[in-house]
Order: structure tokens, then C-alpha cells, then sequence
């Protein structure tokens, strides 16, 4: 007899499809399903959704989970945690991890620990070079065996841009997409923050917005000779944005990101000198984060990721200069997507949704982030008017280095499925590891 | 007057009348330095900790007495040959010293921001001896101090602050404090070194230094930073000096008499030709010899000291 989930009495939105209209949602052995008949329903478990939104899991293509090597940060347990309570179902990981995803035994070895603790799906990724130090090719055919979705540098750039133009273009042949954090590191070596008044005015050493857009347009060059797909994380600076548009409508194959910190923050934030406001690319100005919501409206940049960098307390706790760059976002994405593009009506609710569903597994060809009939069903249900505050300590990740601790927050998580089962309820993780 | 503070940070956050109070506080223990002994009680008993993680000599030199002149014992660390070394980190160093009864801490680190940060976790005071770029609020106090002793108040005069503004805290909280008391202030020196971005902190940038020294009071000189600069941000200390140097000619571009300021150390011949470090318009000594009156009073104030108790 067929296992069967009545997610009853919700605001149905599946941005894929464009529906948006109060529906059930029905599950048949982990899949969406059509409605069963009254004699199945009679014995299938019933979650109540009225007044809630019930909505396609969502998809992260930036995270950092620290395996192997640095699990004193996060874990594959601890960070799909983190991910199910913020509503997130699968998640890219980034290769630099220590030893660096550069070698296929690495890859076994992230995808063993998949395998025993992942509550998500998780996706890795495997080094455009070997140790990330942009000096020669990883084996991205013999990565892209062991189930890679794309090769990336995590948190750091090629400067060579030979290395990088072979990398484009061998990468190309086996189909897989090259992910970048673009920075030129010869104009932002010893920076803390962005370059402008407020760096001026604290007297910390700036990094300015010069080193991104040099290596966007560097890699939309790359992939206009080569055709290859280039991805760009995290952008942060209006005249990237412009670059990215002009090359767009030039047909060019390039997608980007932007994180809910870059579109909800400025660097004014770091007046209080707060390690958890530092990260790369850093904290822009107003006139950058407003330049963002305009290019994630109008789609020149494509999706939410949220770069979610774990580290300790003990880390983080010290002077801003010797803080260790990035914060964690699984867990308080949605609530500032909400609020930047909902809660002030510049999106309608599926618009937002868009942005954290099939739009970044896209990027990707992930065939996430929708509620599509015979498809793993990856769900999530939440209050997007919930109001919560984030406590130092009380995140599921391990670490809780958030720029929102203390601050009000609307919207919230209440479920999360993935694969039909209930991992995260009402604050609880209450799943057990994806069965393989 | 109005002291509230338990540390001294920056001058951004004071006001006008919380810089008053200080100079006031100094201007009493200023005439204690002249008198045969030349000491008070008012720190009898407390232990002052100079915690320097860059190197210092005046500063840390002007602490030592302006403690040791009220009576407190002081003990001086060079933190480059501490536990730090050895991966302590910052809050660990300071909760240590707190936990040995230290009862006022003085730091120069190289991070902005480190003093708030420790004065942040420590429930004693905390002086502000210079935070990487961002502020020395005792170098701008003994300043204006120094300025206000010449000319009677600050309203209305012109100072220029030449040199490297973009790698230095004195810059910073001259510009603060020099603005709070009224002074018109234009920073001059090379594109590279003095960005635009300063003119939101209400002073005038400019990269020509006669139109710039033209009708000034003051001239303050900042020395070349060598040690915080990533790479070299004009061609040459030459170059610097034809195009910047402070020499003759160019004092008479200023206002006559006016007054010619240097924090320290002097690099002779880079910014400023010797002989005029040396001349009668120079109070560079002095702005030194102020600097132990103004960390007195500094110190006496972040303790809870009276200003209104001390009298000349």
C-alpha cells in the first residue's frame, strides 16, 4: 500500500508553473502526486497547511560545509540541518574544503558523508585547480565521474586568466559549468570592507569595487570566445550589474547571484566594527544594494544563493582585521528575500520564490525547486508574516556567525519535506539521513 | 562640566563640551608640571597597563608619565614579544590583564576598531592610543589644545593637514575635533593619499598645495607611512618632496606667522625641510610637552575624576 502525505488547506505556489491558489498537495510514496482516491486518503497522513504557504523546497547554489577537514564549523549533519530549517532542500557545496575537492577520492569522500548524514540534497562541487591555488588544472573529468555538478574555486579566483580560459574551455567538453568568486586579489590585498566613505572615514583598508568587475568582465569575455557557461557568485557592485546586463542581452552564457546580505545591508553596517558584516565580496554601498533589487526584478541576475561560510565564535570574536571573512544564511534567507522583495511589494509572493526555487536549480540543471508531478517532492511550508529573532547559539549550524542576531525577522519556516518526509518541523530537525 | 565616559575611544563620538572638559582638566595639570613637585595623588593605588602591539615611543612615553605624575603604578607592555605572538588571541591577552587587577588599560593596536572592542569587554577603562588608521584621540586633543594656546579658540581658523591623510588616525581625529571646535579644515597631499571620499567628514580636499596653504593659521604635517602603505602610492619620496615638502618658499605661501604642527617622528627633508622643524613658527615641542597635560587629564576624567575638582 502506497505511503500517502495531504499537505491540506495551503496557499499553493509553485513559481515554476506559475500556480498560486489555495490547493492541496499530495504525496504518493515521496513523489507529487495527482489526489489519490478516498480509500487512500482515508489512511494518509494529514498536514495541515491553512493559512500557511506551501511551496517548492528551496535551492542554494553556495554553501561552504566544511567536509572535510573543517568540521569544527559545520558538517554535512549540521549544515543540511541548518538547511532544512531555513526551508532549503538541496545545496551546492563548495570545493574548499581541506584537503580541497580537487581529487576524485575527496569527492568519495564528501559524497560518503552524504550519504550517512545529508537531510537535504546535497551537491558538490570539485576545484577549477589543484589546492585552489590557481597554478594548474584539476581532473574535472574524472570529478565530473564521481557526480560533480560544477567546478569552482570556492571562496577564492583564478588570477591567471590563461589558466582560467583553459579551464572555460575543458570544462566545456564535459558539459560542466565553471562557478567564479570574482576578485582581483592585486586590488583588494589587506581590504577588510568595501573601498569608499565609510572605509575612508574608519580608517579600514578598503576593497574596491574595481576588483569584482574587472573579473566579471574578464569571465563574460571568456564565455563569449568559448561558449561555455560561467557562473558568477555573490554579485555585489552596480557596474558588475551593468556588465552583466549588457552581456545578457548580447546572448552571452552567463548567470549570476547575489546573496539576501548583499540586497538587504550596506556597508555602513560596519561602523560598529562587527566581524559578522565582514565577508567578500564585502558589504557595498546603498547605491549598490539598490542596483542589486533592480537587477534581481529584471533578471540579470538570476537566483538567491546565500554563500553560507561558517565559522566559530572564537573565530569570529576577535578584532574586524583578523576575523575570518563570511557569515552563515541558510537559516534566515527567506526572511530577508521576504522582506526586500515581498514584505516591500516589489515582487509579487511566487516573484520572490522564483528567486530561491527553479530559477537557481536552473542554473544548474539541478531539476529542483518545483512541484512537478512524479518529481521528488522537496517541500516547504511557512508563515511569510511570522515575526522571529535570531539567538546566538540557537542556529542549526554549528557555527553562528549572522549579521542578524538580535534583529526581527518576518517569515518563517514551519516545515520542511524532502523526498515526501518531514525533516524539520516547528523548529525541530526530525529527519533522519537520506537513504541511498 | 560633562565626563560621563569610561574609556576614550575616538573623538567622532565626543562632543564639544566633552573636549572642553578635557582641555580644561589639562589646562590645571599643565600648571602642576611646572611646580617642584610636580605630582598628584588622584591615581594613588591604581595600576595603569600600556599595552602597545605596534611600536611607540612618544605616545607611549607621554602615558607612562602622565600616570606616573598622578600617582598610579604603570607597567608597560611590548605586546610584539607576549603571548599574542604565540596565538593568544586579543580578548584572552586583555581578560588576563584585567584578571591581575590592572585598573585602567592604555592600547595602541594596528586593527581599527580593537580599542572599542576591548573596551567593549572590559568594565574598566580603556584609552584609545591609536587604532590602525582610524583614530588617536589624545594626539588631536594635545593638538587643539597646542592650536587653542596659540590662538585663544579654534572658531573660524584655517588649518591645513598635509600629507598622508589616507593611512592616518592622527588625520582622522584632527579632522574630527578640529571641526567640532569650528576650524576650517582642508586636507592637501597626493590623489593617492588624500581621496575624495574625506569630504564627507566636512573638511575640503585638495592635491595643490599653494592654493591649498594659501591664508592658512596652521599647517599640520603628517608623516609618510611607509610601513601601513600596500604598495607605494606616489613614485618616490623624491617626487613627494618636490611636489609636497614643506620649505620656505612654501611657508610663505601660508599666512605670516602661522603655525607649523608635526605629530612625530619627523622624517627631516620628507615632509618638511629641517631647519623649519626647528624655527620659531614650529610648536612641535610643545604640542609634546602638552601631550603629558592632556593624557593627565585623559586619564583623570575616564576614572571618574572631577573636571571641576582640579584647579591650576
Amino acid at each position: 500500500m502506497a505511503t500517502i502525505t495531504w499537505i491540506k488547506g495551503g496557499r499553493l505556489i509553485d513559481p515554476k508553473s506559475k500556480q498560486d491558489e489555495i490547493a492541496d498537495l499530495f504525496i504518493r510514496d515521496g513523489k507529487i502526486a495527482t489526489k489519490p482516491d478516498s480509500t487512500e486518503l482515508a489512511d494518509a497522513t494529514i498536514i495541515d497547511a491553512t493559512g500557511l504557504v506551501v511551496a517548492p523546497g528551496l535551492v542554494d547554489l553556495h554553501v561552504h560545509f566544511r567536509v572535510p577537514g573543517q568540521t569544527h564549523k559545520e558538517t554535512i549533519l549540521s549544515g543540511t540541518s541548518a538547511a532544512a530549517a531555513g526551508g532549503y532542500t538541496s545545496v551546492v557545496c563548495m570545493p574548499n574544503t581541506s584537503p580541497n575537492a580537487d581529487n576524485p577520492g575527496t569527492i568519495k569522500q564528501i559524497q560518503a558523508a552524504i550519504r550517512r548524514e545529508a537531510l537535504v540534497n546535497v551537491f558538490p562541487t570539485g576545484c577549477i585547480t589543484k589546492a585552489t591555488e590557481g597554478e594548474s588544472l584539476s581532473p574535472t573529468g574524472s570529478l565530473s565521474k564521481e557526480g560533480i555538478v560544477a567546478i569552482s574555486e570556492g571562496g577564492r579566483c583564478v588570477q591567471n586568466n590563461s589558466l582560467m580560459r583553459r579551464a572555460v574551455q575543458y570544462a566545456h567538453m564535459f558539459n560542466i559549468p565553471v562557478i567564479d568568486h570574482c576578485e582581483d586579489y592585486s586590488l583588494t590585498e589587506g581590504g577588510v570592507m568595501n573601498e569608499g566613505f565609510i572605509s575612508t572615514k574608519l580608517g579600514l583598508r578598503g576593497m574596491p569595487r574595481e576588483a569584482e568587475e574587472i573579473i566579471v568582465s574578464r569571465n563574460i569575455i571568456l564565455s563569449s570566445h568559448s561558449g561555455a557557461h560561467i557562473h558568477l557568485q555573490h554579485i555585489s557592485s552596480k557596474n558588475a550589474i551593468d556588465i552583466i546586463r549588457r552581456a545578457k542581452a548580447r546572448g552571452i552564457n552567463i548567470t549570476a547571484e547575489a546573496t539576501p546580505h548583499h540586497l538587504a545591508l550596506n556597508d555602513s553596517e560596519l561602523e560598529t566594527f562587527d566581524p559578522n558584516f565582514k565577508m567578500r565580496p564585502p558589504l557595498r554601498t546603498e547605491e549598490d544594494r539598490l542596483a542589486i533589487l533592480d537587477a534581481m526584478e529584471d533578471g540579470t541576475i538570476d537566483c538567491i544563493a546565500t554563500g553560507h561560510a561558517p565559522h566559530t565564535d572564537y573565530e569570529k570574536d576577535v578584532e574586524l582585521d583578523n576575523a575570518p571573512f563570511g557569515i552563515i544564511g541558510l537559516e534566515t534567507a527567506l526572511s530577508i528575500t521576504l522582506e526586500q522583495f515581498y514584505h516591500s511589494k516589489r515582487l509579487s509572493l511566487l516573484g520572490t520564490l522564483a528567486l530561491m526555487t527553479y530559477r537557481p536549480s536552473d542554473v544548474l540543471n539541478l531539476g529542483k525547486g518545483a512541484l512537478e508531478i512524479g518529481k521528488n517532492a522537496d517541500v516547504m511550508i511557512f508563515d511569510p508574516n511570522e515575526e522571529w529573532t535570531p539567538r546566538n547559539k540557537e542556529f542549526h549550524s554549528k557555527s553562528s556567525n549572522s549579521p542578524w542576531i538580535g534583529r526581527t525577522l518576518k517569515g518563517r519556516v514551519k516545515k520542511t519535506l524532502v523526498n515526501g518526509k518531514l525533516v524539520f518541523d516547528n523548529g525541530e530537525i526530525v529527519g533522519e539521513p537520506l537513504p541511498y | 562640566m560633562g565626563w560621563h565616559r569610561k574609556d576614550l575611544i575616538g573623538i567622532e563620538e565626543l562632543s564639544v563640551e566633552e573636549i572642553n572638559t578635557v582641555f580644561k582638566t589639562a589646562e590645571a595639570f599643565k600648571g602642576l608640571l611646572t611646580r617642584n613637585v610636580a605630582k598628584t595623588p588622584v591615581l594613588r593605588g591604581k595600576t595603569v597597563v600600556n599595552l602597545f602591539f605596534e611600536p611607540s615611543t612618544r605616545t607611549r612615553v607621554a602615558f607612562e608619565m602622565a600616570a606616573k605624575r598622578l600617582s598610579a603604578d604603570v607597567i608597560s607592555l611590548d605586546m610584539k614579544i607576549s603571548s599574542t605572538s604565540k596565538g593568544e588571541t586579543l580578548r584572552d591577552t586583555v581578560e588576563n590583564i584585567r584578571a591581575l587587577s590592572a585598573d585602567i588599560i592604555i592600547m595602541r593596536h594596528s586593527a581599527p576598531g580593537a580599542a572599542r572592542y576591548i573596551a567593549d569587554v572590559l568594565d574598566i577603562p580603556v584609552l584609545n592610543a591609536g587604532d590602525g588608521a582610524h583614530e588617536h584621540p589624545t594626539q588631536a586633543l594635545l593638538d587643539c589644545f597646542t592650536l587653542r594656546e596659540k590662538f585663544g579658540s579654534l572658531e573660524g581658523r584655517k588649518i591645513a593637514i598635509l600629507g598622508d591623510i589616507q593611512y592616518s588616525r592622527v588625520a582622522r581625529s584632527n579632522i574630527w575635533a578640529m571641526t567640532k571646535l569650528g576650524a576650517e579644515v582642508t586636507l592637501v597631499g597626493p590623489s593617492t593619499l588624500v581621496p575624495r571620499h574625506f569630504e564627507k567628514m566636512g573638511v575640503s580636499v585638495s592635491h595643490d598645495l599653494r592654493s591649498a596653504l594659501a591664508d592658512k593659521d596652521a599647517v599640520m604635517l603628517l608623516r609618510i607611512q611607509h610601513e601601513r602603505q600596500n604598495a607605494s602610492a606616489f613614485p618616490s619620496l623624491n617626487e613627494y618632496t618636490s611636489m609636497f615638502g614643506l620649505n620656505k618658499e612654501r611657508l610663505s605661501w601660508l599666512k605670516k606667522d602661522a603655525v607649523i604642527m608635526h605629530p612625530g617622528p619627523i622624517n627631516r627633508g620628507v615632509e618638511i625641510d629641517s631647519e623649519l622643524a626647528d624655527s620659531e613658527q614650529s610648536v612641535i615641542l610643545q604640542q609634546v610637552t602638552n601631550g603629558l597635560a592632556v593624557r593627565m587629564g585623559a586619564l583623570y576624567l575616564c576614572t571618574g575624576g572631577n573636571a571641576d575638582a582640579v584647579s591650576a
